[in-house]
């Protein structure tokens, strides 16, 4: 609804655009909360809206300056009424959100800028939701959005997506998409249920961009498909008791058969073209692990392979750890510790809980669980949370046991 | 049984404060309608009635002067009304008792309707 409503107000009259949202909100509140909720609700906010903009219009339209190409409109009330009613037309609204993505997605603002103002815009989070999914603070939050809104406010129109720069900007606002969905998938602060919300926003505005014919490249597929897979498993990340599920011990049957199947459509889909991106390959190592039957059973030949080729492409110490992990699962645990012990940068591992584990699991699979103990008493120490402490304290547990 | 007439009387910013978040509006709201259902399935409630805008005009006088009232401001705006049947006002009295914007910095006003005997 912002998107729609900068449509008409001109990106530079941004928060003119949320307060109206925000006032179309409390209005529909008040009424459904003695009324009661009707049948179709965001019809009735969307229709809320359109009035309240009318109503803005109508009053300011000799004091304020709204969107340059549409103000000739708004002087008569014969085109006012049809240009607002078309500005929430369901086809308009996803072009408008497609622009207001790659307005947020400017390259001169700094990443975790971009994915405050698409969270703050787009998916109407407010900034303590940001906060709790970013370990951040509140403040912080706010400065970012606001410094996001100051520059958004300033450039003359949203981000045209005829421009020849769709292109260029297209890998940013893929990676904010990306990131966004990580900090749903993998965020050790906020609770289960923003984590999932993330998720969902962050497939949600990819699917918005695959189904664009100017975004919807091979990439984009690859990066839709990545988010069905890994969000297909979310459901078995932790067990009946809420405590971590290793990729090991989950129990497959809770994977969401549904996303596994869409996300192989759109890697098929990403296929075409033979541009292969950082995207198609954890893809197809995502679509690797949810299409075998258990552990002993998938191909780690295949996931190795991919692995070795992702760091050709995008090296990273996590990356490596990872790859290190299949390679244990292939080769046995002693050429897995070989290849942990020969990460390059391995400091950058320092303070991630999970690389000391894995020594610590690959030490008990070669039947050194001694060697093992010291591995987890690190992680412990480094957990991030209540969750994966219990899981470590558990695999120590497990060493003493044998 | 006898009409009673409830009268919400809040602040605009206690009334803003209630919705300020997604999840206070959501409590807010199932709040609002849990104490509704609980009042229709008594058989309490008659009329729904209907939230107001916060701000409006007033009339005033002999000489029936429009002002802009500055209701925002006021101390104890009137945010809405609603009709319930109750045995007496003691009742009707206690039955309101269960309003949400009592949370808030409300407070319901009781008044009973004058019965019409043709």
């Amino acid at each position: 609804m912002v998107a729609a409503l900068t449509r008409i107000f001109g990106v530079h009259n941004l928060s003119l655009a949320e307060d109206v949202v925000q006032d179309a909100f409390c209005r529909a509140l008040e009424v459904w909360k003695v009324r009661g909720v009707p049948d179709n609700p965001s019809a009735w906010l969307m229709a809320t809206a359109k009035n309240r903009a009318l109503d803005v219009i109508r009053r300011e339209r000799t004091a304020t300056h709204f969107a340059p190409e549409l103000s000739r409109l708004f002087e008569s009330e014969w085109t006012l009424a049809p240009v607002v009613d078309e500005s929430f037309a369901s086809e308009i609204i996803r072009d408008e959100q497609l622009r207001m993505m790659f307005s947020c997605c400017d390259p001169r603002l700094k990443e975790e800028v971009q994915i405050a103002l698409v969270l703050n815009i787009l998916c109407g989070f407010g900034a303590q939701e940001i906060a709790c999914a970013f370990l951040a603070g509140r403040a912080a939050v706010e400065k970012r959005i606001a410094r996001g809104k100051q520059s958004l406010a300033t450039s003359q129109r949203l981000f045209d997506l005829t421009d020849d720069d769709v292109a260029s900007r297209l890998p940013v606002v893929q990676r904010a998409l990306y990131l966004l969905f990580n900090e749903g998938y993998h965020s050790v602060s906020a609770d289960s249920v923003v984590r999932r919300e993330l998720c969902r926003e962050a497939i949600r505005l990819t699917e918005l961009l695959a189904g664009d014919p100017r975004t919807g490249t091979p990439p984009t597929h690859a990066l839709a498909a990545l988010m069905h897979l890994h969000a297909a498993r979310l459901p078995g990340r932790l067990d009946g008791a809420g405590d971590l599920s290793t990729l090991v011990d989950q129990d497959r049957s809770t994977w969401d058969a549904a996303l596994i199947a869409k996300g192989i459509a759109l890697l098929e889909q990403s296929a075409r073209g033979d541009e292969v991106s950082v995207y198609h390959l954890e893809a197809a190592i995502a679509a690797a692990h949810v299409q075998a039957p258990s552990v002993d059973r998938t191909d780690w030949h295949t996931i190795v392979g991919l692995y070795d080729r992702l760091m050709a492409v995008a090296p990273s110490p996590v990356v490596a750890l990872n790859r290190a992990i299949a390679i244990a699962q292939r080769d046995g645990p002693e050429r897995g510790i070989d290849a942990l012990e020969t990460i390059a940068d391995a400091e950058r591992l320092a303070a991630y809980p999970f690389y000391r584990a894995a020594f610590g699991e690959l030490e008990i699979r070669r039947g050194r669980p001694g060697d093992a103990r010291p591995h987890f008493e690190a992680a412990i120490h480094l957990a991030r949370n209540a969750t994966e402490r219990r899981h470590f304290e558990k695999r120590l547990l497990s060493c003493a046991s044998k | 049984m006898s009409d009673y007439i409830y009268l919400f009387r809040t602040t605009a910013e206690a009334r803003r404060a209630a919705m300020g978040t997604p999840e206070l509006a959501q409590k807010s709201m199932q709040r609002w309608l849990a104490w509704l259902g609980d009042l229709e399935t008594k058989g309490h409630l008659k009329n729904r009635g209907q939230p107001l805008e916060n701000e409006g005009k007033l009339v005033r006088g002999k000489n029936k002067v429009i002002t802009d009232g500055p209701f925002a401001e006021v101390k104890d705006l009137v945010a809405g009304f609603m009709i319930v049947e109750a045995r007496d006002i003691a009742q009707a009295a206690e039955l309101a008792k269960g309003c949400p914007i009592l949370e808030g910095d409300g407070a319901v006003e009781v008044r009973p309707v004058m019965a019409m005997n043709f």
